[in-house]
């Protein structure tokens, strides 16, 4: 009866995880724009990480009998949890970073240029109140506002 | 259960290295190669769990941390076009 349960419990884990992964690779083939296929590829990846290695652990435990296997997949959960969200964070500073402007549902640049795209990624509000040259920073996006305001 | 986590991980796989091959961009590459690490390392620990052999984990938590710094790695390499000086940091503002 608890050797039922358990199989029944890692199971369901074991299919939502495969769900999640799943439907993360065909989110990252179709979506239309990097940002979007990032959002698609990132989430998918810690959650589908996170249920399967649930899976895995209870398997460890309660079927293998092995409590170190269960704290190794304990320990790649752990990590997966940090690192998958700081790359999807570097990777989309750095493509901002490079000019890869983000568009809208309509398929439009909602930026003018690739340098207001790296603007954007520079302009963190650390600067604004302790770095020296903040200031250049904080006049640079006006005038590119101001010009944006001009043209639209 | 094992064979089906396999099987949705192989698929997984396959359209994350088609991304690979197609994506426009060099970051929808990158992305694309992340997530494959990623995958891989899901799919070690079932393949060891589904051998019976679950001392394949420590590959697989190996290649976890290969995995993250090897992606951090490959993007301060297109920031900064540097991997080790701290340099363009001080003037990039």
């Amino acid at each position: 009866m608890f050797d039922l349960l358990i199989m029944a419990v890692s199971w369901i884990l074991m299919i939502v995880g495969c769900v999640f992964v799943v439907s993360g690779a065909v989110g990252l083939v179709r979506m239309p724009d990097l940002y979007t296929r990032l959002h698609a590829a990132s989430l998918t990846d810690t959650g589908g990480t996170i249920v399967i290695g649930l899976a895995l652990i209870i398997q460890a435990v309660f079927i293998f009998d092995n409590n170190m296997a269960a704290i190794k997949m304990g320990l790649i959960v752990f990590f997966t949890l940090f690192t998958g969200p700081t790359a999807s964070h570097a990777l989309a500073k750095t493509a901002l970073l490079c000019g890869q402007v983000p568009v809208d549902a309509d398929g439009k640049p909602i930026l003018d240029s690739p340098e207001e795209a790296t603007l954007l990624a520079r302009s963190r509000p650390a600067d604004y109140r302790h770095g020296e040259d903040a200031k250049r920073i904080e006049d640079e996006m006006d005038a590119l506002n101001k010009k944006r305001r001009g043209e639209g | 259960m094992f064979i089906a986590g396999i099987l949705a991980l192989l698929v997984t796989m396959a359209l994350t290295l088609w991304r690979t091959l197609l994506g426009p961009t060099l970051f929808d590459r990158l992305l694309a190669v992340n997530s494959f690490g990623t995958k891989t390392v899901l799919l070690i620990a079932v393949y060891g769990f589904m051998t019976g052999r679950p001392d394949f984990l420590d590959i697989a938590l190996v290649y976890a941390l290969i995995n993250f710094v090897g992606t951090i790695a490959v993007l301060k390499f297109f920031e900064y076009d540097d991997l080790g000086s701290g340099k363009y940091q001080e003037d990039d503002f």
